[in-house]
């Protein structure tokens, strides 16, 4: 090996980025998040933005004072459970997409804690626990129907995120509505409410509880039976069934904590995010914080320590974008935080981003020489004429 | 219900039927190959934004290409990122969802009016005048899609190779296919038909592009390939009865009586996609190699 690193530096960069590859993962997603922001420079340009300024605006707003970063992780809280969600399945080899509605059944769940009153901290309690069953017994719809009847998970969790949508429509409109205000909910009275973490942002103590799930999970699926089980039956089904392990169970239980997790996220959205403390009509602080935190896990290599740090990540996206957004006399609209989080998605998905370069490099060599020849063949042929 | 009433009830489900049957029979093409691409919803989302683009610029018909145009090249990332690149097909999947999602989004603010676009009336493409009323030439361009393409699958040799690149990718590499090329090709053509169901939707049926105009029809499409068993023929009858489904959700949310809120109305296409799905599954058998990326030992 060291003899062929010797002969040529090409060769050199190939091996020093497959020993990169292999000693750290975390390596590749931070490539992919390179990737995606070079993605989304390269549209803002194709657009007429200034990328650069654009970008520093949104790196400043996220991460350049105490209140940039307060905002930055009370939008990544959030994203920490819903990708724990999508990840805990991909750890058990499936593909739950349902985050998104089990985080709207969830809010919901929670904003009924304001019909009674309790003590402050039970009060929070009761709603925290109200959330987190409701986004799991609406995740264990679609696992039953994968357990009796094989439907793929990929189409009934779509499925029941665009039930879930209507029907927190139609609950935020008719059942739940604030009898003053119709455009919202009721909001959640003082005593179920996350208290603020950080004077005059919004973050709050929700973040601890979805640092703790984080862990909780970690917890669970490197260092319980239980969570070897889940481990097991993804890495290699056949195996782990051979070995004895119920995979309907283990089935089960990944749907279960997915629930759980994704309900708690929309407490903590509900519950811990001021000023409303309530869920709006059209749902703005909850759409797509489901289908965000697929992006995290995917950052995060599925892994509840890498998800708290990726979600710091495009909870900064987010709350920077919303700088970017004002920023300057032709500011970027949030929307190309979406672009960026796509493309970020899309280079995950291609296993050994490393090695990519050097093929496509290739395949370009391979290509001029192609064309190289083919010219000296026509430039010939027309000398010979 | 009139027998008026009946007649627009088809109408809408024929033009609700489009968009499904044309995505769906593209993705048949694709899983037939191999490939299990979850990104047509996306596809789906910026054909109708680009579609309308393009019809403005040139005319509706010029509109359905450069829609088919955007379908394709989505179609043709993902296969290069899953054949050559060998990645997973889920994960491109949602990445492009995420893509077109955060692009039309992104675009319909640059265009003025955000989360909303009107397609102006001389860009939209004309509609037919037959017995059963107004309707649109691209319904008939969805009929005829799963014949063809039914055809192409079982009666010819082209649609043979397909089969054996998705059934036994290493025999079909023995026999001299090149595997990669092969699913590149299926999954950009479906890729294109899913571009060309997107484009129908802001050219020639809603006539305006909003943030959500596929509304999950890429799914449903896949819940369709589902029930379909990778038969168009079959997929062309899914496309009509979620068509239906859709076109009953909007005639009763027209009804002056309201006899039930919208919101419920707006999920029975879901609802039943569900019901469908879980009844047909256990007898559809889907080819050996669809998900995985094809490795030479």
């Amino acid at each position: 090996m060291s003899s062929e690193v010797t002969k040529s530096p090409s060769r050199l960069w190939r091996a020093t980025g497959r020993t990169l590859t292999g000693l750290n993962p975390a390596l590749e997603s931070v490539l992919a998040g390179v990737v995606g922001l070079l993605v989304g420079a390269l549209l803002m340009w194709i657009w007429g933005y200034d990328p650069w300024k654009a970008y520093m605006a949104m790196f400043r707003g996220a991460y350049g004072d105490s209140y940039g970063f307060a905002s930055s992780a009370a939008r990544g809280a959030p994203l920490i459970l819903t990708a724990l969600t999508f990840s805990i399945c991909v750890r058990a080899g499936m593909f739950n997409i349902g985050a998104e509605g089990q985080l709207y059944i969830g809010a919901l769940a929670a904003v009924t804690v304001g019909y009674f009153t309790l003590p402050s901290g039970l009060h929070i309690i009761t709603g925290i626990i109200f959330a987190m069953i409701a986004g799991a017994v609406w995740s264990l719809v679609p696992a039953i129907l994968k357990l009796t009847r094989g439907v793929h998970e990929v189409i009934s969790t779509i499925m029941f995120n665009w039930i879930a949508r209507f029907l927190a429509f139609y609950m935020v409109a008719f059942i739940l509505v604030d009898p003053l205000r119709g455009e919202k909910t009721i909001s959640i009275p003082m005593s179920a409410r996350f208290p603020i973490l950080v004077r005059g942002t919004d973050l709050s103590y929700s973040l601890f509880a979805a640092v703790l799930f984080a862990i909780v999970i970690y917890f669970v699926l490197w260092h319980t039976t239980m969570g070897y089980e889940v481990r097991a039956s993804g890495l290699n089904p056949a195996a782990a069934r051979y070995g004895g392990i119920k995979s309907k169970r283990t089935m089960l239980l990944s749907f279960i904590l997915g629930g759980l997790a994704a309900g708690l996220a929309g407490a903590t959205v509900v519950m811990g995010n001021p000023p409303t403390y309530a869920v709006i009509s059209g749902l703005p602080q909850l759409m797509n914080v489901g289908f965000d935190g697929m992006a995290v896990a995917m950052v995060g290599r599925n892994h509840p320590i890498g998800i708290i740090i990726a979600a710091l990540f495009f909870g900064g996206l987010t709350a920077g974008g919303r700088v970017m957004q004002f920023y300057g006399s032709n500011p970027v609209p949030l929307e190309m935080v979406r672009i960026v989080m796509g493309a970020i998605v899309l280079a995950m998905s291609i296993p050994e981003l490393f090695r990519i370069f050097p093929a496509i490099k290739k395949q370009g060599t391979e290509l001029c020489g192609l064309l190289r020849r083919l010219t000296h063949r026509v430039s010939n042929e027309e000398g010979s004429a | 219900m009139s027998w008026n009433d009946i007649l627009s009830l088809l109408r809408i489900s024929l033009h609700a039927m489009v968009p499904i049957t044309l995505t769906a029979v593209g993705e048949i093409i694709g899983e037939t190959a191999g490939l299990f691409n979850i990104g047509l919803e996306g596809a789906l989302l910026l054909s109708a934004f680009a579609g309308a683009i393009g019809a403005e610029f040139g005319g509706p018909l010029f509109g359905l290409f450069v829609g088919m145009v955007v379908g394709a090249g989505l179609g043709l990332l993902f296969s290069v990122i899953n054949t050559y690149w060998k990645g997973t097909q889920m994960i491109t999947g949602i990445g492009i969802n995420l893509f077109a999602v955060g692009i039309v989004a992104f675009g319909l603010i640059k265009l003025g009016a955000p989360g909303f676009h009107d397609v102006p009336k001389a860009a939209e493409l004309a509609k037919l005048q037959t017995p059963i009323g107004a309707v649109s030439p691209m319904i008939f361009v969805a009929l005829i899609v799963p014949f063809i393409a039914y055809w192409f699958l079982k009666r010819t040799r082209a649609g043979l190779i397909l089969k054996a690149v998705g059934e036994a990718p290493e025999a079909a590499d023995v026999a001299g296919i090149n595997i990669n090329l092969v699913r590149l090709l299926a999954t950009t053509f479906g890729g294109a038909l899913a571009g060309l169901g997107g484009a129908y939707m802001s050219v020639c049926w809603i006539g305006s592009v909003t943030k959500d105009i596929s509304a999950g029809r890429g799914f449903i499409a896949l819940a369709t390939v589902v029930f379909s068993g990778l038969n168009p023929l079959l997929a062309l009858l899914g496309g009509f009865i979620f068509g239906f489904f859709q076109s009953l959700a909007t005639w009763i949310k027209t009804l002056p009586s309201k006899p039930i809120p919208w919101q419920f109305v707006e999920m029975l296409p879901y609802i039943v996609t569900l019901l469908v799905v879980s009844g047909v599954i256990g007898r559809v058998r889907f080819p050996k190699s669809l998900g995985q990326p094809y490795k030479r030992e």
